[in-house]
């Protein structure tokens, strides 16, 4: 019988690293990243790395880590932000960098996941995001036709999963995690709270378990915020304040 | 006397309306939110997948789930709803978001937006900003008028790589707002800041533009 579960993250992603590989990992910022697999992969010195992220974890955390040892030789993310080795690697050519607008890199994901090798957008016509595209008018509107996007491996965080794969995540940790599992060959993911069968709602669910190869329960999840702004607490509740 | 920061943003909450869908990027207007009138329902949209923001947590009660497009800690409220990134982008992208207000480096004439990188100096990337001025269906630019070196930000046309061509309807700095007609191009001055006279803004601005005061 087909076990889904794996003891641990280096067990979880034996015998599917290589060097070269292109690898998906979920997150926003550090806002539900897979970091106990992130880490087994920074263990299994897994080289020349293409990475497709939004974002590349910060100095010292998340993807950050594997940047720091010199694995990663490709960048597909829409921002590099504040993260100062990310920017210093890119801008003296030592790390390649293929900037995606954020939508278009969640819809790559997406179609590459759903067998759609290409669409049309409008975001990035007319910039340099569009440059040597097809670009197609439709109803009157320029459009550029963008590729669907596939990875050897995806590695997803979710909030729960059950032993057979089925996945809800918590809050703004979802962002790519759920299209990211579509598109990987192979998809690892790790879960906060790991349960059996029945005890997930099945209308809850928002990543099906056909998607998912291997799940662990994550060891230790550090969740570091990287930016914590708060409101003292005797001021009277704000409407939609920031 | 130009205008503050709070100026700015106050200025930008006038293109509030009662029941609009909006998207407020990093900076001057996320201040924004400190705007909206009582009384108007605006819904706030976080492009890495909420709709509904709150106010930032009580100390001590920050989640490490719960964040903004701009990495910030917030809350939900009652009407918030989560969802994926693809989803939070056919949103933007399909046009159901009314209002986008967000920053920039340089804003043309022509309603040209450049607010993502500077060649071989500083490259922060384009995030969500290239999808939201595509597809939202108003695009409101808040940013200073002038560099710190004072050239000129508003300009006949933009010199670093463009966010989206064509894409701006209106523009504040703090010395005034500017219309844009952003189908054939063209720059209407439609208010000066406090004690800003035209010929200051006239000075600090390369764009050509017509007055409407």
């Amino acid at each position: 019988m087909v076990q889904k579960v794996h003891a641990d993250a280096d067990a979880a992603l034996a015998g599917l690293l290589f060097d070269g590989m292109t690898v998906m990992a979920g997150g926003f910022g550090l806002c539900g990243i897979p970091e106990n697999l992130i880490a087994a992969m920074r263990l299994a010195g897994v080289q020349d790395l293409t990475v497709v992220s939004n974002n590349c974890g910060i100095d010292g955390f998340g993807l950050g880590i594997l940047l720091e040892s010199g694995q990663i030789k490709k960048m597909i993310s829409s921002y590099v932000g504040e993260n100062k080795l990310f920017e210093k690697l890119y801008l003296s050519g030592e790390l390649a960098l293929e900037f995606n607008p954020q939508g278009t890199l969640a819809e790559r994901i997406r179609a590459g996941g759903a067998g759609i090798p290409a669409f049309f957008t409008k975001t990035g016509v007319g910039t340099l995001v569009s440059e040597g595209k097809e670009i197609r008018n439709f109803d009157g509107d320029d459009y550029v036709m963008e590729r669907g996007l596939v990875a050897d491996l995806s590695i997803i965080k979710a909030w729960k999963g059950d032993t057979e794969g089925n996945l809800i995540y918590r809050k703004t940790a979802r962002n790519f995690n759920p299209m990211m599992a579509t598109a990987g060959k192979a998809c690892v993911v790790e879960v906060e709270h790991l349960v059996e069968p029945g005890q997930l709602d099945p209308d809850h669910i928002h990543t099906p378990g056909i998607y998912v190869d291997r799940i662990i329960a994550g060891a230790r999840f550090e969740k570091r915020i990287e930016r914590v702004t708060t409101r003292p607490r005797d001021t009277a509740p704000a409407k939609e304040a920031v | 006397m130009a205008w503050t920061r709070e100026d700015m943003a106050a200025r930008a909450a006038l293109e509030l309306q009662d029941g609009f869908y909006v998207n407020l990027g990093i900076g001057i207007p996320t201040l924004v939110a400190n705007y909206i009138p009582d009384g108007m329902s605006v819904t706030l949209q976080s492009e890495n997948g909420m709709l509904g923001m709150g106010p930032f947590p009580f100390e001590g009660e920050a989640d490490a789930d719960l964040i903004n497009a701009g990495k910030q800690t917030i809350t939900e409220l009652a009407q918030s709803s989560y969802f994926s990134s693809s989803d939070s982008f056919a949103m933007i992208r399909g046009g159901h978001i009314n209002l986008s207000i967000l920053g920039g480096m340089q804003v043309a004439e022509n309603g040209d937006l450049a607010n993502w990188m500077v060649p071989g100096k500083m490259v922060k990337g384009m995030g969500g900003a290239m999808d939201l001025v595509a597809g939202v269906r108003r695009v409101v630019v808040v940013m200073d008028h002038c560099e710190k070196t004072g050239a000129p930000k508003v300009l006949k046309r933009c010199n670093l790589p463009l966010t989206g061509a064509g894409v701006v309807d209106l523009l504040i700095t703090d010395l005034g707002v500017f219309e844009i007609d952003r189908k054939v191009g063209g720059m209407r001055l439609t208010a000066l800041a406090t004690d800003v006279s035209l010929d200051e803004i006239t000075a600090k601005t390369e764009a050509a533009f017509t007055v409407a005061l």
